[in-house]
């Protein structure tokens, strides 16, 4: 609660480069509970999550900049590809029984074959990207003031986390968390193993499709080798290693401190190029290694009183 | 046919040893440590800039840097091993992914911060020129490449199979309990395997230096083909990485040649999703394919 309150005031108060922080701490929030949901509860390791991203950042920003559609109903279509994208992976590696670091994997090869396909492809706009011409239109997704931005984003990820609280009360929560430890027991117990896991994909995808959307709004430029990078998959995934994986504020709580930690060091450290990724790095190793749970998680098992 | 595809063959075949070998230390260490390990093409560029820096500081050049390396690269791999992956031994794999994923950041850009993203070159005195094989040209040094690709693969092959420690790690990699019933210190011996990794993939990365400029993010490049790679051959089988290795490595080279280097990333992209879906054990069919 009060999390949120300092979220809703933060842009009043701030300037324009502060505001841009708390975009990019929101917009790691929304790719992170995107994330959160397919691999944290519902246990299928991502790690082309970025296929997704790109695939709302495109779909959007093409029917805008060629067929005047506009990127609201653009956000639409494109999470309804990424959700069928999810469906399409998550069937074939279902169909096929990929499991662990296969699924991974394959995740992994959609993204760069995307990646690639976006590159070459005139009809896709090649490498060079869509540049989304700029009219502060409300109808047309965008905004003079970053702060409705903002506004916007912050929406996003309460509605994201809220959804996923939802979720995971009810039965297809429980099963896709029952899933996670064990395929085979859930499956004897009558959960409708397919269906739940391809609904935790779509429902995922079409998360990461939307942020992808604002992104192309927000910055008004995309390219293949910006929104299918490697790069955005882990963006996906890291903050749920830091906060914790399959809890529902871990996410968010692991954007909150990345980002700024990013911001900090890069201001800090200027001249060093690449000091703020070693740190990064050993923040992956420090989290694996000490705090599995990332932090919201230990917290939470702490205040249970369950042994960790 | 035509004499460039027999260039292009050639050319193929010689940057396919460099994939093979690459590839053979990951199928190691995934057949050892069932880990799939995301740092290896940073360990590659480890291994570029090592005999970059051993080359350049002592002014010895490329090849009598590369013992050095070998010993360098080892250290790092044991190292990992020993005091960081060990020690979440028995966390979910997707752990283990992610500290990979971890080490790999922290090694490209502590290279970053030492040799800057700038790119090096390092030209070798009297290999400059290239020799003509008939009507094939080729370039001395990736001819010295292969020649030590297929050096350093036989060294492998010769300590698995003919030296005790050798026979330690390929019964880790079988059994890991039965392993340490009869006696062998399988932690040391993990380590040991992740080590010989890390110098295949640094080797290759080394002998990398006097072909081509080097960046330190140039490692990134290489770590989805080791995959591809790697899993074609089955995932822990040797013989099978070095194959598809070359392979990988001839199919680029004439498929860039035919339908335009784009539409060959694709193809062996779209390849690899067929494999691990519908023959994850490689097309050899010998490698052990990883449950959860």
């Amino acid at each position: 609660m009060l999390l949120l309150a300092v979220a809703v005031i933060f842009p009043l108060l701030s300037d324009r480069y502060l505001l841009s922080v708390g975009i990019s701490v929101l917009l790691m929030a929304a790719l992170g509970q995107s994330w959160n949901l397919m691999s944290g509860y519902a246990g299928q390791f991502s790690f082309g999550h970025a296929a997704f991203f790109g695939v709302g950042a495109y779909t959007s920003s093409i029917l805008y900049v060629d067929f005047g559609v506009s990127p609201w109903i653009g956000m639409a279509a494109g999470m309804a590809a990424a959700a069928l994208l999810g469906v399409g992976i998550g069937f074939l590696s279902f169909r096929y029984r990929l499991r662990g670091d296969f699924f991974a994997l394959v995740t992994l090869a959609f993204a760069e074959i995307l990646r690639v396909l976006f590159n070459n492809s005139e009809m896709l706009k090649g490498a060079g990207g869509v540049l989304i011409p700029y009219r502060d239109v409300w109808q047309e997704f965008q905004f003079g003031d970053d702060r409705i931005f903002y506004f916007i984003l912050l929406a996003m990820v309460i509605g994201f986390t809220a959804l996923i609280g939802v979720i995971s009360r009810r039965k297809l929560g429980i099963c896709l968390v029952a899933m996670k430890e064990s395929q085979s027991v859930a499956q004897s117990l009558g959960v409708p193993v397919l269906a739940y896991k391809l609904t935790a994909m779509a429902v995922s995808g079409a998360m990461a499709a939307m942020a992808g959307t604002f992104y192309a709004q927000y910055y008004g430029f995309i390219d293949p080798g910006v929104v299918f990078a490697a790069t955005i998959s882990v963006e996906a995934i890291v903050p749920c290693i830091i906060g914790g994986a399959g809890t529902l504020g871990g996410p968010l709580l692991g954007a909150l401190i990345i980002v700024p930690l990013q911001e900090l060091s890069n201001s800090l450290f200027e001249d060093v190029h690449g000091l703020n990724m070693v740190i990064y790095g050993l923040l992956i190793v420090v989290f694996v290694m000490f705090c599995r749970d990332g932090i919201y998680g230990t917290a939470i098992k702490r205040m249970r009183g369950v042994e960790t | 046919m035509s004499i460039y595809v027999l260039q292009s063959f050639l050319d193929g075949v010689l940057m396919g040893g460099i994939y093979a070998l690459a590839a053979l230390g990951l199928s190691l260490i995934f057949g050892v440590l069932k880990i799939t390990n995301f740092a290896h093409g940073a360990m590659m560029a480890v291994g570029m800039y090592t005999v970059y820096a051993l080359a350049v500081g002592l002014g010895i050049g490329p090849y009598a840097a590369l013992p050095l390396a070998v010993v360098f690269m080892f250290a790092i791999g044991f190292g990992v091993q020993r005091f960081l992956i060990n020690s979440i031994d028995h966390a979910p794999a997707h752990n283990q992914l992610l500290l990979t994923l971890g080490i790999a950041y922290i090694l490209e850009n502590v290279l970053l911060m030492i040799f800057t993203p700038n790119y090096r070159t390092l030209t070798v005195e009297g290999f400059e020129k290239a020799i003509h094989i008939g009507p094939l040209t080729v370039a001395p040094a990736k001819l010295i490449m292969f020649g030590v690709v297929l050096v350093i693969t036989a060294g492998v092959y010769i300590l698995l199979y003919q030296t005790r420690v050798g026979r330690s790690i390929r019964a880790s990699a079988q059994d890991e309990e039965g392993a340490r019933l009869m006696g062998i210190h399988v932690r040391r011996i993990r380590a040991a395997a992740f080590g010989l990794g890390a110098v295949c993939t640094g080797i290759a990365g080394g002998l990398l230096t006097p072909v081509m400029s080097i960046y330190p993010t140039l490692g990134e490049s290489f770590q989805l083909k080791c995959f591809v790679i790697a899993v074609l051959g089955g995932m822990g089988n040797l013989w099978g990485a070095f194959v598809s290795g070359l392979l990988i490595g001839v199919i680029e080279s004439l498929s860039g040649y035919w339908l335009g280097g784009t539409w060959s990333e694709m193809l062996i992209y779209g390849a690899f999703i067929l494999i691990l879906l519908v023959r994850p054990t490689g097309i050899f069919g010998r490698g052990n394919r990883r449950e959860n």
